[in-house]
């Protein structure tokens, strides 16, 4: 497995939506390639014939039944927002996608 | 030569009372945020549970596209920021979907079409936004969480038209399967075509454009017609062309760039690790089955060979449930599935339109207007009465032969009343007569006429004419 570029960096703090500086892109590249060789290791198992996985308990079919329950009172919903009005998130103007 | 190559993909609104992973109410036209609790605001240290109704409903419809249902399917987090996702990422799925390759069959413009569904899978609706002129945008979250189906064809369709037909059909089989009010004003039921052009011979393929912002089949349609012949054009002036999201606008009837494919979505999909995967027991997808309605193209084929009816009717009468059902009463009660057919999709459907109701509310039952079709069968009343009873019933609430008796309005068969009327018809036309004795039989109908306006319709038809031709003949 190549080792993680700086390139792979600004890609995931693009995802991720994080603004970091060079110097703090290249300590999280050190930090990566170090997680990157837990997976190296992991990579040396035999792993054929074994179905992927999601979920390291094996369980499956786990339901609620359609009920309405109770929500929030909108004033808790609203307590944290920095903005809001008549019940309303309130937020600069963004684009429609 | 290229053709058109066209696939749509439809959100659908679930009928759960409650959302996909929490029991905040699925409920339409809530004050704002007024349904909202921390798992679908997405707060830290809250726990998703599914939704089993809204399981059911997904594989429901897979079966009656004729898909197979999966047995290992697992929840996916698609990552993307937007506010109208409060948590940052949706659950839907991905490569493990609830049900996939079915089929729906389709006659457009007389040819049969197949349709290939790729697959229908579950996931969690978005929340809405409003923008505000004055620079601000408003959220909210009630539609948040609600459960939404994702049906996906394969790119099959080769014009608008078939694509118009598809959701026609698919409405109505949601409708049937009572899964989606699958109502596109209010955003119940979304569809986005994905169009592009191909040359058959080359393979050589105009870049994919995805359709948004269509909120009815009429609007999808043209839409989709328009951006066939754009690309069309496109390719012959040369015009460059790219892949990207354009924007119906309706008022001008144009597509518009909303987006092009550079800033490509990566949604890092993962696997939910909130959420235990799903392997629908066999026996539990055998009870779905079971447990399907009559299907609604089935049916229209049935109400034609059963009843033989016309295709026409037979369509109509099976776009919903209810009225089919309606039919169905009104026919088991009197036989005659055509005058059956007419009534209900004439004058009680008439009767509907203008007092608002559906047809399960319609105040008139299908016993009643078996009666009253009884009546013109049996000679009681003729059509044009009967036409003017229907009314009363609907706003006495009384029976047809309760309004017929109440109003006086049954025919008069009694042949020596008749008779009477006869021999003053003939009295008051006698060039009608004398013109009748010089072989233009047509003059006969003044005469009737004549009856007919002196008892209001009421003379039982049949009769003055045997009566008036013994008396001219005899
Ligand atoms: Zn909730």
């Amino acid at each position: 497995m190549p080792d993680v570029t700086l390139d792979d960096v600004r890609h995931v703090c693009r995802l991720a939506r994080l603004d970091l500086s060079t110097s703090e892109m290249e300590r999280v590249r050190g930090e990566l390639n170090r997680i990157m060789a837990h997976f190296h290791e992991l990579q040396a198992l035999d792993t054929e014939g074994v179905p992927t996985t999601s979920h390291a308990i094996p369980m499956s079919n786990v339901y609620r039944e359609d009920i309405p329950g109770v929500s929030l009172p909108v004033e808790k919903v609203i307590q944290n927002a920095p903005d809001s009005v008549e019940g309303f998130f309130r937020t600069s103007l963004f684009v429609e996608e | 030569m290229y053709e058109p190559i066209v696939g749509v993909e439809v959100h659908a609104q679930l009928t759960t009372s409650s959302k996909m992973f929490c029991s905040c109410r699925a409920e339409f036209g809530a004050e704002p945020n007024t349904n909202v609790c921390p798992v679908c605001l997405g707060l830290p240290g809250s726990l998703p549970v599914t939704n089993r109704k809204a399981v059911e409903q997904v594989i429901r419809t897979g079966l009656a596209l004729g898909c197979e249902v999966g047995t290992l399917c697992r929840f996916y987090r698609k990552n993307y920021f937007y506010p109208d996702l409060a948590k940052n990422y949706q659950i839907s799925q991905y490569d493990e979907p609830l049900t996939f390759g079915g089929r729906m069959e389709l006659s457009v413009e007389g040819r049969p079409v197949s349709i290939r569904i790729r697959r229908a899978h579950l996931e969690e609706d978005t929340g809405k936004n409003i923008h505000l002129p004055n620079g601000r945008s408003l959220v909210e979250y009630n539609r948040c969480g609600v459960p939404l189906m994702e049906i996906v064809t394969e790119p099959d369709f080769r014009s608008a038209a078939e694509v118009r037909e598809y959701l026609l059909q698919l409405r109505r089989l949601l409708w049937y399967l009572g899964v989606s009010t699958a109502n596109m004003e209010e955003g119940a039921l979304r569809a986005e075509p994905t169009v592009n052009l191909r040359d058959p011979e080359t393979g050589e393929r105009t870049p994919k454009v995805e359709i948004k912002n269509l909120a009815s089949i009429r609007a999808v349609h043209d839409a989709v017609e328009y951006e066939i012949r754009r690309q069309y054009h496109c390719l012959e002036t040369g015009e460059p062309m790219q892949q990207e999201t354009r924007r119906w606008n309706e008022a001008q009837g144009i597509t518009t760039v909303m987006r092009t494919k550079e800033s490509a979505e990566d949604y890092m999909y993962f696997p939910e690790p909130d959420l235990v995967p799903i392997e629908p027991e066999p026996e539990w997808v055998e009870a779905i089955r079971a447990a399907l309605p009559e299907l609604p193209q089935a049916r229209q084929q049935r109400f034609v060979a059963e009843y033989g009816l016309p295709e026409y009717d037979a369509q109509v009468l099976t776009e919903d449930r209810a009225t089919a059902d309606y039919f169905e009463a009104v026919v088991q009660a009197c036989g005659e599935p055509k005058a059956c057919s007419n009534w209900v999709m004439g004058d009680l459907q008439r009767l509907l339109n203008e007092s608002g109701c559906s047809i399960t509310e319609s105040r008139v039952s299908p016993q009643q207007l078996a009666e009253l079709i009884g009546t013109i069968k049996d000679g009681t009343i003729s059509h044009n009465i009967a036409q003017a009873v229907l009314p009363k019933m609907w706003a006495t609430g009384h029976s047809a032969r309760e309004v017929i008796a109440a109003e006086n309005l049954a025919l008069i068969s009694d042949a020596t009343e008749i008779e009477k009327l006869v021999d003053e018809a003939i009295a008051a036309n006698p060039k009608a007569v004398a013109d009748y004795r010089g072989g233009k039989e047509k003059a006969l109908g003044a005469i009737v006429g004549h009856v007919m306006r002196q008892t209001k319709g009421q003379a039982n038809a049949a009769v003055v004419n045997e009566l008036i031709l013994a008396r001219l003949n005899g």
